[in-house]
């Protein structure tokens, strides 16, 4: 397959998921360009979190590739042929990746300083100083320089998603992916977290991935949407014309359930 | 050398206890299975007839060791092998979500291992390797049989000595008891230390 690297930069080529005899993505193709802000939408179980953490290397693969940047990431090459990926090839690839979780996964046992300035010093070799000094930048840049010295516990669900955000961005990956960062928040407090966001995308062109139910923010935030459903892309392009005037059924019907459920998706 | 047999033995538990229980909790098969086999050897066999075997037949295969080395391995390895089962228990129950953490911020597990999973492990494990090096204590006058004048031989002599049984027995009741004191006190030091926030650490997160 000849990938274009700057339209290509993350590829997913006839992807296939399986967990045991459940298929959960299957000949799954598509491509994102590097900077793009891309939304993945869909009905839970549709397979677009489980494409986060095949990026993430958190799910293997069982048929198929996926390239950044040109390079595959659960294969090496060796001679002219792909063989499977060992922990020293995925190490290199995942330099390149960020993941901010539903659940935060912060490190309980560590402030919110060090949760995000040990990382980089263990995986990046970044000297102590320099890590806490980047580390308190981006606590500034979260609204949250008055919580370094905290542990997670004595934060809020929405102060440990942005203490987890800045912990991603210390790491300085080209690629970010967002799991349903406000599913597990309260409502008044996504606000908080979706500003972060905002700032992000605004400030750095960073490719951005974000499976989210946030449709509104989906709408104003991604430049691209895609829709999935049952493993599969049904419809994709610009926000305006999944959210407003969409092709397929399948999507119609679930964007009406969406209203129906009393959210904006403008 | 009940003291001497105790602590030697307690660092023998310590060592085994970690390096079992993490290559016991590690995915790679025939290390797991190995250890797992060593553990249930001595966790399956009596420390009694481990001792004897160690001390008067391995001497047949012409291995001779000193019999305060013999009391010390044995019974180290011994509770070591119950505490590797705690050890491995408490680095399974830190939530996978923890490790998935490690590997989005592009740790090496060895990182993951010393610097997320085990400072959180550690927490669960300090009460249970508490009782386990009481009991250790408490298993010590084994080592009489294989000639070692522990604590509780030298008591048996001096009762034989003076008919003394009430007062004999009844002093080192009371010694075990201020022994095993030392441990419990050591052991909430050393809980106190590594929960520097416990109910931050047990908190939600």
């Amino acid at each position: 397959m000849v990938l274009d690297t700057k339209r290509d930069f993350i590829v997913f080529d006839r992807v296939e998921k399986r967990f045991g005899e459940l298929v959960v993505l299957k000949d799954l193709s598509l491509s994102i360009a590097k900077g793009e802000k891309v939304s993945l939408i869909g009905p839970s179980g549709s397979g677009k979190t489980t494409i986060l953490r095949i990026l993430m290397t958190l799910e293997s693969i069982q048929g198929g590739h996926v390239y950044i940047d040109g390079e595959p990431l659960w294969h090496m090459r060796q001679n002219d042929d792909l063989v499977p990926a060992n922990e020293a090839h995925l190490r290199k690839m995942r330099k390149q990746i960020g993941m901010v979780f539903q659940h935060f996964n912060l490190f309980p046992h560590m402030t919110a300083l060090e949760n995000i300035s040990k990382p980089p010093q263990l995986s990046l070799g970044v000297d102590k100083a320099s890590s806490e000094k980047r580390a308190r930048e981006l606590l500034d840049m979260v609204g949250l320089s008055d919580k370094e010295a905290s542990y997670p516990s004595q934060l809020s669900g929405g102060q440990k998603q942005r203490i987890a955000i800045a912990r991603a961005l210390a790491m300085e990956p080209k690629i970010l992916l967002f799991d349903e960062v406000t599913s597990a928040l309260d409502p008044e407090l996504v606000e908080d977290v979706l500003n972060v966001l905002r700032d992000i995308g605004r400030s750095t062109d960073t490719t951005m991935l974000l499976v989210t139910h946030e449709m509104s923010f989906a709408h104003e935030f991604s430049n691209r949407v895609f829709f999935f459903d049952e493993g599969r892309v049904i419809e994709e392009g610009p926000p305006d014309n999944i959210f407003t005037t969409p092709k397929e059924e399948r999507t119609q019907a679930f964007l009406k359930k969406i209203i129906a459920a009393g959210m904006r998706i403008d | 050398m009940t003291l001497l047999i105790t602590a030697g033995a307690g660092v023998v538990m310590l060592v085994s206890s970690f390096a079992f229980g993490i290559a016991g909790a590690s995915r790679i098969i025939w290390l797991k299975w190995s250890v797992r086999i060593i553990v249930e050897f001595f966790r399956g066999t009596s420390a009694y007839v481990q001792l004897f075997w160690a001390y008067f037949a391995l001497p047949f295969y012409g291995i001779y060791v000193d019999a305060a080395v013999v009391g010390i391995l044995v019974l180290g390895l011994n509770v070591g092998s119950f505490g590797s089962e705690v050890v491995r228990g408490a680095i399974l129950s830190v939530p996978r979500d923890q490790i998935e953490g490690t590997v989005a911020l592009n740790l090496s597990r060895y990182q993951a291992m010393r610097y997320v999973v085990l400072p959180q492990a550690i927490i669960n494990m300090i009460p249970p390797m508490g009782n386990l090096a009481i009991d250790l204590l408490k298993i010590t006058p084994l080592v009489s049989l294989i000639t070692i004048s522990d604590l509780t031989f030298q008591a048996q002599v001096i009762r034989q000595q003076t008919s003394e049984t009430i007062i004999t027995y009844g002093f080192i009741l009371i010694v075990y008891f201020l022994l095993s004191s030392i441990i419990v006190h050591f052991v909430s030091r050393v809980d106190k230390y590594f929960a520097r926030g416990l109910d931050i650490v047990k908190g939600n997160h």
